[in-house]
């Protein structure tokens, strides 16, 4: 049977170069980047070249503007406390959006038990934020705003240039969740005027357990991991040599390919969903329709439920992902698909394909071959279902 | 995820539809949680003679629907009454502990079903 994965934002596989790449720091180079003998060279050096690169394809100025960290939520996590507290005798207020992935969203909330004020920001139901809303939450409290650059469930690009100058116009700093941007968008943190940027490695095709900070030179840091003092007492733990070299790998390769993997990918987004949308009745995008990631193909389906669309999909070899309550651990839908206005009998019925490097216009046919007769058999299972739509179809 | 026995009933789900004339009709759950069955049977001689559910629901929803209906036709109504969420389940090989309550209201659509005929059928007594 074939094969077809399109849960892309869930993970990638890592690039064979990439492989290539790390290969040695797992058996030749190992020496402690912290130790003064000849072994460290190599591995200091491996570290410097990996921050150089991924400094390459954000437009960092500084290869040192880039930290190394377990991995987005990581990056989330610092970013987000560090600042707050850091800047806390000038304000306890921070502003974010209702659509931000968790690590954002619970670092606010744990803030906000410990005294600070968090505004979540409502987006419309194309999934974007109302930049006059922006402006008129910040108090001279605020100290921070973290607005996602665009979202991996729904697919919704941020007007981040507009973000980021409503925010240092306000005097505060700005965070940017890049993570499901990353490696697909180019993003230049200079031209941008982002202070902090979280990267995730994964999200470029590197190793998974690795990802990044960017801070600009001047921004207000204080470690959140503290021990030995690596990476100039920012971020303690001896480096993940193998992890962070393919990372830098990675963003080397994106550089190359992200602009023409892009209009690859939106060409086979835009085939899958139009052709969606046409054959299947009462199936509804989720997310802005030009304004969105070029992996990104999130749809929803009325009177079916996601995950039995995703055992269906499975069963025909196809690996998608649901925002559906009965997949996750908790029952709600997931806030996302609830801060874009959607009923939760509507959120239940989303799926969400994310393509990658290997799919093809073979992959989206299969897709869109097998998909409506699922739709279809559900859909004659559900009570829901007008009873019209079953004769007609 | 799954046990074998509910992929099973839920790639081939038994006794799907509903009956038009139907003695006695169940519906349990709400499309707001994700969840929702009807179950519908036709009774003779106190008994299941047929038995038919439509449901709106995750893998669980629909391999507990599909097995509650084997489990109950040709049964008496008493004893089709004594039928546990956790007789579906344990049927099914068992769910994930996650789907114990919100997906697995098979049983309860069935008791539905049979409280809606006992109570046409009292109905009717009294005319």
């Amino acid at each position: 049977m074939r094969q077809v994965y399109m849960d892309h934002t869930a993970g990638k596989p890592v690039d064979p170069n990439v492989i290539d790449a790390m290969k040695p720091y797992l058996d030749r180079f190992y020496g402690n980047p912290s130790s003064l003998h000849s072994f460290s060279d190599k591995t200091r050096k491996g570290i410097k070249t990996s921050q150089e690169k991924i400094a390459q394809l954000i437009g960092a100025e500084k290869s040192e503007e880039i930290l190394f960290t377990s991995g987005a939520t990581e990056s989330n996590n610092w970013a987000i406390r560090s600042l707050a507290t850091k800047n806390q005798d000038k304000g306890k207020h921070i502003i974010t959006t209702s659509i931000e992935h968790m690590s954002v969203l619970n670092v606010c909330k744990y803030l906000t038990r410990h005294g600070f004020r968090t505004t979540f920001l409502p987006v419309n139901r194309q999934g974007l934020i109302d930049l006059e809303t922006l402006k008129r939450e910040f108090l001279k409290e605020t100290t921070l705003a973290s607005v996602m650059y665009a979202n991996g469930e729904i697919g919704s690009i941020q007007p981040i240039r507009e973000v980021s100058q409503i925010v240092h116009d306000n005097g505060a700093y700005l965070h940017v969740d890049a993570t499901a941007a990353i490696g697909q968008l180019a993003i230049d943190v200079q031209d941008e005027d982002i202070d902090m940027l979280t990267i995730s490695s994964n999200s470029m095709y590197g190793p998974q357990g690795i990802g990044g900070l960017y801070v600009k030179s001047g921004t207000p840091l204080k470690p959140l991991i503290l021990g030995g003092g690596q990476q100039r007492g920012l971020r303690s733990g001896t480096e993940n040599l193998p992890g962070i070299v393919g990372m830098g790998t990675a963003a080397e390769l994106a550089k190359k390919e992200t602009s023409a993997e892009k209009n690859r990918l939106s060409r086979l987004r835009d085939a899958l969903i139009n052709q969606i949308l046409e054959n299947i009745p009462y199936s509804f995008l989720n997310g802005h329709p030009k304004k969105r990631l070029p992996d990104n193909a999130a749809v929803r389906f009325s009177f079916v439920e996601g995950e039995s669309i995703l055992l269906n999909l499975n069963m025909a070899g196809i690996a998608a992902s649901s925002g559906s309550a009965c997949t996750a651990k908790t029952l709600e839908p997931s806030h996302v698909l609830r801060a874009i206005g959607l009923k939760h009998e509507e959120a239940h019925g989303s799926v969400l394909f994310t393509l990658g490097k290997q799919n093809t216009d073979e992959d989206v046919k299969y897709v869109l071959e097998k998909l409506p007769n699922m739709i279809r058999r559900l859909r004659e299972m559900s009570p829901l279902t007008p009873k019209e739509l079953i004769e007609n179809v | 995820m799954y046990s074998e026995k509910v992929m099973d009933h839920f790639r081939n789900p038994r006794n799907v539809g509903e009956i038009p004339d139907a003695d006695g009709v169940g519906s349990v759950g709400n499309p707001v949680c994700g969840d929702m069955m009807t179950i519908s049977i036709k009774v003779k001689e106190n008994k299941i003679a047929d038995i038919k559910f439509k449901t709106f629901g995750c893998g669980a929803a629909v391999a507990t629907s599909s097995m509650i209906t084997e489990l109950a036709k040709g049964k008496n109504l008493d004893d089709a009454m004594k039928i546990t969420r956790e007789d579906v389940a344990d049927s099914l090989g068992g769910l994930p502990p996650v789907k114990m309550h919100c997906s697995n209201l098979a049983a309860d659509a069935l008791k539905e079903a049979i409280k809606d005929y006992r109570g046409k059928k009292r109905g009717k007594k009294g005319d």
